[in-house]
């Protein structure tokens, strides 16, 4: 990526872009021999690459997520098969459920660090000086925080899911179908990656990781907790709905075992995070390009 | 090339920088000084478009920084040592900058080389000195091989090496031809690096000179002379032949005469000519730290005071002295205003020097004794100019300042 040319004294003029003639015209300037490239958004998610992979917090967000995702899974697959109890001729994918959402505080947490580490530690001045484009920094960082979330939600769900598969097979569950497979794995994966990407851009517009992290935290809780102390009869409609459309609720609707029958359903709890991550991501870069680093 | 018209930045209702119009050209070695909050680090986040500002533009190369095509390869700069994430290795924290605007994975090698970090550059930067890390932001400003080098505080934190390696640093960038911006407290390295200051104090520019230019316009250079102790009578003549020459003479607290107007040659002549001998005939060159403090000392936001430590101390046992403060300490206007007649900038709110003991230093607020008396060196005057030249003979050092004297002197000399 970084290895286009190598570095000759006499940079071939089409490297050369012609605003450098500009300074160097009116001025007797310095000019370098190495090779000036235009920079774009590949350079920005290389960079991004390196500096979510060289930091300690990745590892540790990242493996907790996989112990915890990994570990409650089959120990839920293993306490079903060797309990006596049926199934009752359900899908043996909602046991899977349970160890993703305690995970997603894990990549919600990572997410949060990606961009509010950079302005507790001051490198986020760095940054913006290396890169003035600041839509360019935020979008190689969403994509590459992303593409990361995803693939690890993916290849941990999926494990997860046929390993389970295969241990409550004696158990009377039936056999999933296809699409449901799709849905307790990408579809799944997706809404967490999506969760994630959300804390991402609240840390970039809070700007603080601790505050980020609360704020997500409470929201993935919050509703639930809340409306389980909601008895007040005039507050049913309320209770109902901050039940409905709570994280949790919405993350077992892509299981097919939702608190409710009624509120989303189908791929809907994925067209709802999808647009409250598209609303906040164009507040974040909003800001981002009108505020002082 | 950097040039900012009427840059203004208000944080609420604070100004702290207004109407600042100044450049900086290549090939030389641009210093940038204020004191304390006077606005020195929001003019470099604003040149390097963290910073909108309220009013006004600043641009390098004629571009505004957020859009310079790939701004590492043309503007370099180390802001903050420590605007690094401490659990990166240094090579990941400059490789992954690198790759921000495609300069290849090598150069990376070769700039921890050149700061003298390849030993180090698989250490997580937590563990890092100060000095270090400001070997690390000064890689990552080299990184791009730029034409502009912005520096804010390069030399904090680093070892006597590492000063002189910054040091002569500056002056090789600039000699390639580059633009080179470094701001600085230690006025001893500004006086060796910079060729050209610019001067701000409470966000509004106050100078924009040579260094040469900055220091007489700034100080007063003067000559000292003493006549016989024993005949009074030669010193009020010399006196009213100098005054009639043009010269503008003060006498001093010891019986020396401080002579300013007059280059030191014509004081010889004059002397001559009235048939006055001479004890003593020397150059005070006033070092950059002295002009700066004359101009800024109204600017100053910051300012210490004395630690009365009221209630906290014992009571002294009878017949002690309290201890004597350390004169220069907190005090207004310890640094007098430059004569009139030198064309310097006064600056609004100066008060006149008092002296420490109620005693009157003069107006110039200089020290007392012989700047190259032994136990009263200034460190800064020597690095300035030959502190003794031939003109100063060493007889005339004669009357040796008593001990008491000594310890008067000395503090204020360093004070300075």
């Amino acid at each position: 990526m970084s290895n286009h040319q190598p570095p000759m004294p006499q940079a071939p003029a089409a490297a050369a872009p012609d605003w450098q003639a500009a300074p160097g015209g009116q001025y007797p300037g310095y000019t370098s021999p190495i090779p000036v490239v235009r920079a774009h958004l590949g350079h920005a998610l290389a960079s991004e690459w390196t500096k979510i992979k060289s930091v300690r917090s990745t590892m540790w967000t990242l493996g907790v997520f996989v112990l915890l995702v990994l570990g409650i899974g089959l120990l839920a697959g293993a306490v079903v098969s060797n309990s006596s109890s049926s199934m009752d001729d359900q899908s043996p994918l909602q046991l899977g459920f349970f160890g993703l959402l305690l995970g997603s505080m894990c990549i919600m947490t990572l997410g949060v660090l990606t961009t509010a580490s950079e302005y507790g530690t001051g490198m986020i001045r760095t940054t913006m000086t290396a890169c003035p484009s600041r839509s360019r920094v935020l979008a190689a960082k969403a994509i590459v925080f992303f593409v990361l979330a995803f693939t690890i939600t993916l290849a941990c769900a999926a494990f997860v899911a046929m390993v389970q598969n295969a241990m409550v097979q004696d158990n009377g569950a039936r056999t999933p179908t296809g699409s449901e497979w799709f849905k307790a794995t990408v579809g799944v994966s997706l809404y967490v990656a999506l969760l994630g990407l959300l804390s991402l851009v609240i840390g970039s517009i809070i700007r603080h990781s601790a505050g980020a992290i609360t704020i997500m935290i409470g929201l993935l809780l919050a509703p639930l907790v809340i409306a389980l102390f909601m008895f007040a009869q005039s507050l049913h409609k309320l209770r109902e709905w901050l039940l409905e459309y709570s994280i949790p609720n919405q993350m077992s609707v892509f299981y097919s075992n939702s608190l409710s029958t009624t509120g989303p359903s189908g791929w809907e709890p994925l067209w709802i995070i999808l647009g409250v991550t598209v609303a906040a991501y164009a507040g974040a870069f909003a800001l981002l390009r009108s505020r002082d680093v | 090339m950097i040039e900012a018209v009427g840059l203004t930045k208000r944080y609420g209702d604070k100004t702290a920088v207004y109407n600042l119009s100044f450049q900086v050209r290549p090939g030389t070695v641009t210093g940038f000084l204020g004191p304390n909050g006077s606005g020195k680090s929001t003019t470099m986040r604003m040149i390097l478009g963290l910073d909108n500002p309220t009013s006004g533009t600043v641009t390098i190369g004629g571009y505004p920084y957020r859009k310079l095509p790939n701004a590492p390869r043309q503007v370099g700069a180390l802001l903050d040592a420590k605007a690094v994430h401490g659990g990166r290795s240094a090579r990941n924290h400059l490789l992954s900058l690198a790759q921000l605007s495609g300069i290849p994975a090598r150069r990376v090698d070769e700039v921890l080389g050149v700061v003298g970090l390849q030993d180090v550059a698989k250490k997580r930067s937590k563990g890092f000195s100060l000095g270090m890390g400001q070997r690390l932001g000064i890689a990552a400003a080299l990184l791009g091989d730029p034409q502009v080098l912005l520096f804010d505080e390069p030399v904090n934190g680093l070892d006597p090496e590492g000063i002189l390696w910054v040091r002569n640093l500056m002056k090789a960038l600039a000699a390639e031809g580059r633009t080179v911006f470094v701001s600085s407290h230690l006025m001893s390295e500004m006086a060796l690096t910079a060729d050209h200051l610019i001067v701000i104090g409470r966000g509004q520019l106050l100078s924009d000179m040579s260094v040469t230019d900055f220091i007489s316009a700034n100080s007063a250079d003067f000559a000292r002379v003493r006549t016989p102790d024993t005949e009074p009578q030669l010193r009020e003549k010399l006196t009213s032949a100098l005054t009639e020459a043009g010269g503008h003479v003060l006498p001093e607290q010891d019986g020396a005469l401080r002579v300013t107007g007059l280059p030191l040659p014509r004081i010889s002549d004059l002397a001559h000519a009235a048939d006055v001998r001479l004890w003593e005939l020397s150059p005070h060159q006033a070092s950059l730290e002295e002009a700066y403090m004359r101009m800024t000392q109204g600017a100053v936001d910051y300012r210490s005071t004395v630690d009365q430590k009221a209630g906290l101390q014992q009571p002294l046992p009878p017949g002690a002295q309290p201890p004597m403060p350390v004169p220069g300490q907190g005090q207004a206007g310890w640094y007098a205003p430059p004569p009139p007649q030198q064309g310097g900038r006064p600056v609004p709110g100066q008060a006149p020097a008092a002296g420490p003991y109620g005693a009157q230093p003069g107006p110039y607020g200089a020290p007392q004794g012989h700047p190259g008396a032994p136990g009263a060196p200034n460190p800064y005057a020597q690095g300035q100019a030959p502190a003794m030249p031939a003109a100063a003979p060493a007889p005339a050092v004669a009357p040796a300042p008593a001990p008491a004297d000594l310890t008067k002197t000395q503090p204020e000399d360093d004070a300075r």
